[in-house]
């Protein structure tokens, strides 16, 4: 290095480092500026929410104060009202109920799928492939006609059974693909090599595909847990009695009475159903992220 | 451990003839390698033996079996991927027993094959690791820990090395013969190197366009090679092929390559080559028979003048490059003998080591 500075055009070489530095400066002055501009924009809204779920009625129905501070002091009577007075505690039951079940109904049928279409080369298999990923495509607004008429005929209108029926219609298309993406990454010398050691398909899929898919497989769980969590349309068509409800439709339906919004209340019930995401998310992200395909060939 | 034979296997893609209809005896113990260029159907024709790839046509027997139809694993041979293939999510030791686990072997047993194996590979210590925090000559290690622990038939080996840098390729060229020579089972090992083909095989198989071009050992390839294609292939730098005309003179033959250089055909050649004088032929001369004129030299050669176009140095030796009728010709010199390029200098034809080509059908005369 010494040589480098002490040569003639050392001056030279060091303005073309001082400026590449300064344009990453300037480049990271500028994400941070975006990326505190967003995260304000998209923390707003829950901010809101919990601030209004820890007010009192009265302080909300005051004008004057300023909306964005508890001005007349914390209260959980939001909450201790909605959990005891409501029907909230049998949405949630509900939710989970549904949300578990279709989460194992997908994860099952997509990883089965996704092995048969993205390893196992079959005649039509990428047509196939190609053809569930086009079911996604239908919006649910425009399905929830058709499912009515199904759900009617087997007798599970107003049951949360039927949720339990007709959200695998938008998880497992979309699930499906991602895993058939991740199936396909993975080296096909590993199933070879598996074949050779003895394995058969089943155990090739349990002891090879699905650990060294598990980024995919959770990926694509977060997906049907969100899915089938936050799923507005079909419960507020195929559901209408208060004790099938889940929790997205029922608290809206019992919280809002015609122009009467118990913002209260459903700030404190949006803050509850937004927590098991929340934490499903915070304890999942790190198995998501990890790259667990590495070192599987020539890295 | 057991001897393995092809007899007329063809392997077909649709339209496309991927391996034509090929013979091989290979018997118990031997170590044999299938070289060739890219696409020639070698790894193809490994693949058809381990079972991962249907045949065509033919038959393919191991120990006496005949194996079309059986899957992979009822074949009991065991394959090292030239991307290693290991298992991310498991442990060394795993990834080695993986194999022996599914087939219900005792845990004792397991141990005791998965510590015996990763002591032949030196690898002992490594166990407990991911192969995400191994080195790429380790984890090459660790593949064929995972086929040695298995104690198969037959070793199926495509391409292990061609991930690694050229230093360790040597050393793990020396472990994998190590091996061999411990473990002494049958072996069939594809490349694309010949030199590895060289070193390793007790007997090499040159494939081209998906045909056997000559089986032999190492020696023989490079001694007396059956085809062009081989006496280019075997050897490094390469053959020098230069067009000829095969000239009678008197009794004697005479090899002209250009209006003013014929070099004599060695006497006891001359009944092999006789029926071919008069026609075109391609002369065939390897770089090391090119050679300084001073020092001592055996049998018949000849000397002749060249103007070097580029002289490489190696260090234990100088390769020379000059054209002969328009066809570069190397060949390989004393450092101290040699001149610089645009230099004229004195070199010697040994002619004892010389091929002619027949250069309609390519075979060596």
């Amino acid at each position: 290095m010494t040589s480098i500075t002490a040569a003639a055009p050392a001056g030279k070489r060091l303005t073309v480092g001082a400026s590449l530095r300064r344009n990453r400066r300037w480049a990271l002055y500028t994400s941070y500026f975006f990326l505190i501009l967003f995260a304000i924009f998209f923390l707003l809204p829950p901010y809101y929410m919990i601030i209004t779920a820890f007010k009192t009625d009265s302080e909300m129905a005051k004008l004057a104060t300023n909306p964005w501070l508890i001005t007349g002091g914390a209260t959980l009577d939001q909450f201790r009202i909605l959990l005891r007075d409501t029907d909230f505690l049998i949405f949630f039951k509900n939710t989970v109920i549904v949300t578990v079940c279709v989460v194992v109904i997908t994860m099952v049928v997509s990883i089965l799928a996704a092995f048969a279409l993205g390893r196992m080369r079959f005649w039509g298999s990428s047509i196939l492939a190609t053809g569930i990923f086009l079911t996604y495509l239908v919006p649910d607004t425009l399905l929830f006609i058709p499912l009515f008429q199904i759900v009617k005929s087997i007798g599970l209108l107003n049951s949360y059974w039927a949720m339990v029926l007709v959200y695998p219609t938008l998880t497992v298309p979309f699930c499906t693909w991602i895993m058939i993406g991740y199936f396909q990454s993975i080296p096909k010398e590993l199933d070879e090599a598996a074949l050779i050691d003895g394995a058969s398909h089943m155990q090739m899929l349990l002891r090879i595909f699905i650990p060294v898919a598990l980024p995919g497989i959770i990926a694509a769980m977060i997906f049907a847990f969100t899915v089938s969590w936050a799923a507005f349309v079909y419960p507020m068509a195929f559901l209408y009695s208060a004790d099938q409800q889940v929790l997205t439709v029922g608290t809206v339906t019992s919280l809002i009475r015609a122009d009467v919004y118990k913002w209260g209340m459903l700030m404190a019930g949006a803050l509850l159903a937004a927590a098991p995401p929340l934490v499903i998310y915070a304890f999942l992200m790190d198995y998501y992220i990890a790259g667990l395909t590495s070192g599987a060939t020539k890295g | 451990m057991a001897d393995v034979s092809l007899r007329n296997v063809v392997k077909q893609y649709d339209d496309v003839v991927a391996v034509a209809s090929i013979n091989l005896e290979i018997p118990n113990h031997e170590f044999v390698v299938l070289v060739g260029p890219s696409g020639c159907g070698k790894s193809t024709t490994l693949r058809m033996i381990a079972g991962l790839e249907e045949i065509t046509g033919g038959e393919i027997s191991i120990d006496g079996a005949v194996v079309n139809d059986l899957p992979p694993k009822d074949r009991d041979i065991a394959m090292v991927f030239q991307n290693y293939a290991l298992y991310p999510h498991m442990t060394v030791a795993e990834n080695m027993s993986f194999g022996l686990k599914l087939r219900k072997f005792p845990k004792a047993e397991i141990k005791a094959r998965v510590d015996n194996a990763a002591r032949i590979l030196d690898i002992t210590e490594l166990l407990e690791r991911r192969p995400k925090q191994l080195s790429g000559g380790q984890r090459q290690r660790v593949a064929m820990g995972r086929a040695i622990v298995r104690n198969p038939k037959v070793f199926l080996f495509d391409e292990p090395l061609s991930n690694l840098d050229a230093k360790l390729r040597v050393q793990m060229r020396t472990e994998i013969k190590r091996v061999h020579q411990k473990v002494n089972t049958t072996t069939v090992y594809v490349t694309h190197d010949q030199v590895e083909a060289m070193t390793l095989a007790d007997r090499v198989v040159v494939m081209n366009a998906g045909k056997i071009e000559q089986i032999g050992t190492p020696n023989d390839l490079y001694h007396h090679p059956a085809t062009r294609f081989v006496a280019g292939f075997i050897g490094s730098p390469a053959m020098n092929f230069i067009p000829a005309t095969l000239e009678s003179n008197g009794d004697a033959l005479r090899v002209r390559l250009t209006d003013t250089l014929a070099f004599n055909v060695p006497d006891g050649r001359t009944a092999r080559y006789k029926p071919y004088a008069g026609k075109q032929v391609t002369f065939g001369l390897r770089p090391e028979h090119v050679t300084e004129t001073r020092g001592h030299h055996n049998g018949v050669g000849q000397e002749f003048n060249a103007t070097l176009d580029v002289v490489e140095p190696m260090g234990m030796e100088t390769m020379v490059y000059f054209r002969i009728a328009g066809t570069e010709v190397c060949g390989r010199v004393e450092p101290t003998a040699a001149g610089n390029a645009g230099a004229q200098m004195p070199l010697r034809a040994n002619l004892d080591h010389m091929h002619l080509i027949d250069p309609a059908t390519g075979l060596v005369l």
